[in-house]
């Protein structure tokens, strides 16, 4: 479980993050929602600490994280696997050296132990027989798919997505998104994905929390999500005219059922 | 400027603060030295080689009183060849290659995020990234200067021998002649000094590389003009301490 308490974050006066405050839970894709610009990477990127917050702390399972001392962080970070936007692959190494990596630098394993749970990693990510490939050689998806790979080998506890499904076809999206929620509810790692897209919100919006203009607007599930009054929430969300009709056909045949319901209160009277 | 200049300052310091295991380090020194090297040598040698040529035949065009000695051609090649040429012009071809190879790689590796990829698995990237990069830079360049050496003074001797202004024989009297092994030893140190600069200007300026590909030529053109004035500053203030 990841604890954050009223960050604040500002670059050169502009406010980016106005004190957000929320709990991310374990074993749970917890979808951080909002518009581009609002924030969303520079908060990943704080609890992350990659971005120190000018007030405001981040708990990672009651361990106090934001300023604690560095061995104490360090500690921490070793336990986080990350996805970045663009991927982030190392270039200049290969696929089975990406992941390779965090096990190189963070572990004692021997070569072949590294090679065993590299192997095991790209085959849990669907990536079979291109060990020996360069970051340049393959595919948006692929590229994604190592970087979930390299996040997860060094068996991490805690999973940061920046936009996992960015830039992909709808449906690569989909398989990277429901690869994310597998492997979270495989292993019950905390999950935390910054995402703007609807079809994430749906598929794997376990805990959803709205960022908007730096400020949190709202939280909850992907069920929830559909039925509430706030009016830039909706903006965003019935902003696609396939979600205002999904919703409408959804308040008609609510409306119906009321109705049907009404009629038969009515007879039986 | 100045702002600037204290940032690098910071920039250094933090190469040394929490640093990798030497193991690591000592690997990706010697893989980037491998790099350095094989990817300036050819660079490095027709450059000298060329300086060699053009000042062995310019001085015996300048050289007309028939009282000095034709063999002060040689000598004359081989004292600029040592104190200057080799070392400082060397080093300011070295700027544009290494140069802007660093800054270019580390700028690219800043705005893809591969950069904040290492910090978040607990790397200090600065001193996983740049540190092999300087010392293997200072390590190669002295390599490179002793190379630029030979071919420079090579390089006369050819064009000598080729143009008929001075005889193999007296060329090779003139190099022989009044050594001081000191400049040798002026030349390397120069040259270290130079691979400091140029691999530590060039890895800050890549290094603080923000934003998409433009920033990344800017990056990379900011290495090497800085690099080079920088290299000549020092040539200046080295020789008033040193000579
Ligand atoms: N390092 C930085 N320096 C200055 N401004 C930044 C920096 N990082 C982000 N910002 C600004 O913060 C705002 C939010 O950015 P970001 O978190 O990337 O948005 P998004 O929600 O699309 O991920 C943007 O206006 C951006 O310009
Ligand atoms: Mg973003």
């Amino acid at each position: 479980m990841i604890e954050i308490h009223n960050i604040h974050k500002s670059f050169g006066g502009k406010k980016v993050l106005d004190g957000v405050s929320g709990v991310f839970e374990t074993g749970k894709t917890n979808l951080l929602l909002g518009a581009s610009g609002t924030g969303k990477s520079v908060l990943l990127k704080c609890i992350v600490g990659l971005i120190k917050p000018d007030i405001g702390s981040v708990t990672f399972d009651g361990t106090y994280y934001t300023n604690n001392k560095l061995d104490i962080r360090q500690e921490i970070r070793r336990k986080i696997g990350m996805l970045f936007q663009g991927s982030a692959l190392f270039d200049s190494m290969n696929v089975e050296e990406n992941v390779e990596f965090p096990l190189k630098m963070l572990t004692n394993m021997s070569k072949s132990e590294r090679m065993d749970r590299v192997n095991f990693c790209l085959s849990r990510v669907g990536l079979e027989n291109a060990n020996h490939k360069m970051p340049s050689e393959i595919s948006g998806g692929m590229k994604k798919r190592v970087g979930i790979a390299r996040a997860i080998a060094p068996n991490c506890t805690y999973l940061f997505c920046d936009e996992p499904n960015s830039g992909l076809d709808p449906q690569t999206a989909i398989t990277i998104d429901e690869l994310i929620k597998e492997i979270t509810e495989e292993y019950n790692i905390t999950t935390i994905i910054v995402t703007h897209d609807m079809n994430s919100v749906i598929e794997i919006g376990d805990k959803i929390m709205f960022l908007y203009k730096g400020k949190k607007l709202w939280e909850g599930n992907n069920v929830e999500i559909m039925d509430t009054d706030i009016k830039e929430l909706n903006d965003f969300i019935f902003a696609n005219r396939l979600m205002r009709d999904a919703k409408k056909v959804e308040d008609e045949r609510a409306e119906e059922e009321d109705r049907v319901e009404e009629e038969r209160k009515g007879e039986t009277r | 400027m100045l702002a600037n200049f204290g940032k690098y300052l910071l920039f250094i310091q933090s190469l040394l603060a929490r640093g990798e295991a030497p193991k690591i380090i000592f690997n990706r020194t010697i893989d980037e030295a491998i790099l350095i090297g094989i990817n300036s040598i050819l660079i490095v040698a027709i450059v000298s080689t060329f300086i060699g040529a053009v000042t062995c035949v310019q001085i015996s065009y300048n050289l007309t009183n028939a009282l000095i000695p034709r063999s002060t051609i040689g000598f004359m090649v081989r004292e600029m060849t040592l104190l200057e040429l080799a070392p400082t012009i060397t080093s300011i071809v070295l700027a544009g290659k290494v140069g802007s190879n660093i800054a270019g790689g580390l700028g690219t590796m800043k705005i893809t995020e591969q950069v904040d990829a290492l910090e978040v698995m607990g790397i200090n990237s600065a001193s996983y990234l740049v540190l092999p990069k300087i010392m293997a830079a200072v390590m190669v360049f002295p390599m490179l200067v002793i190379l630029a050496m030979f071919l420079s003074i090579g390089g006369g001797f050819v064009a000598g021998a080729l143009s008929g202004e001075i005889t193999p024989q007296e060329y090779i009297s003139g190099i022989r002649g009044d050594f001081v092994p000191y400049n040798i030893l002026f030349a390397l140190i120069k040259s270290v000094v130079f691979a400091f600069l140029i691999s530590s200007i060039s890895s800050y300026q890549g290094y603080k590389t923000d934003g998409g590909a433009l920033e990344v030529g800017e990056a990379s053109t900011k290495a090497v003009t800085n690099s080079v004035i920088a290299v000549l500053v020092a040539d200046f203030v080295l020789a008033q301490l040193l000579l």
